[in-house]
């Protein structure tokens, strides 16, 4: 069984994913509200497919999840972001 | 005082004449009851995410405002649906972060914002650089 290529990516490179210290954005630079307006800023919270991120890759508290949460989805609700996408990055 | 945001998309087929005149009847609606306009920003013509009515495009209003009268949510939520020019609405409550980057964002303060903090080094100007009028730049896909 030959081994797939990812398997082989991760075994040769174990410094994969273990470098970044992960913070949340919004507590470091004092961020305290998420407008849902700005589209273009919660694209960094949504993958190519629309869908949310979830805390543990985007590095959110959760207390800021939460609001990056329902700022997309008053975004969805107004059509600045879908609720279901393909390539959308 | 109370700040709410409301933010609406009116239909796009309609004559720019009419659209600005839904803008304004929604304005004297909430003058009506009492409230005291901040705001209004039109963001104008955006293509929507999905397909309203059989729309792909509308133009988005935004009314940022004071009201300190108990019962006009009901009514005025109530006039917004039966509006047949309005695709969508949401009227939200503004905590006082809110009004501070409504704020910031309406006096050019949101770009800077970063520059002015501790840490010169950051390169994270993704999060707030994006004013209202640029938002627009999406239309020229």
């Amino acid at each position: 069984m030959a081994a797939s290529r990812e398997d082989v990516k991760f075994l040769s490179n174990p410094k994969i994913g273990l470098r970044r210290k992960k913070y949340c954005r919004f507590r470091k630079f004092g961020i305290k509200h998420i407008d849902y307006k700005d589209s273009d800023f919660l694209l960094q919270f949504i993958n190519e497919q629309g869908k949310l991120l979830p805390r543990r890759i985007t590095g959110n508290s959760l207390k800021y999840q939460r609001r990056v949460s329902t700022a997309v989805k008053r975004a969805r609700h107004l059509a600045m972001l879908p609720f279901v996408a393909d390539l959308m990055k | 005082m109370r700040h709410y945001e409301v933010t609406f998309i009116v239909d796009p087929v309609l004559s720019g004449d009419e659209v600005k005149a839904t803008a304004e009847q929604v304005q004297k609606e909430l003058k009506g009851f009492g409230a005291t306009i901040v705001a209004v920003d039109e963001v104008g013509l955006r293509q929507l995410a999905y397909s309203i009515n059989k729309r792909s495009s509308g133009v988005y209003y935004t009314i940022e405002f004071g009201c300190d009268v108990a019962d006009w949510l009901v009514k005025f939520e109530l006039n917004m649906k039966r509006n047949e020019r309005l695709l969508r609405f949401l009227t939200v409550k503004l905590d006082k972060y809110g009004i501070k980057y409504n704020d910031d964002k309406r006096n050019g303060r949101i770009g800077t914002k970063k520059k002015k903090e501790d840490t010169p080094a950051v390169a994270e100007a993704a999060p707030e650089v994006v004013p209202a009028p640029e938002v627009v730049d999406l239309d020229a896909d």
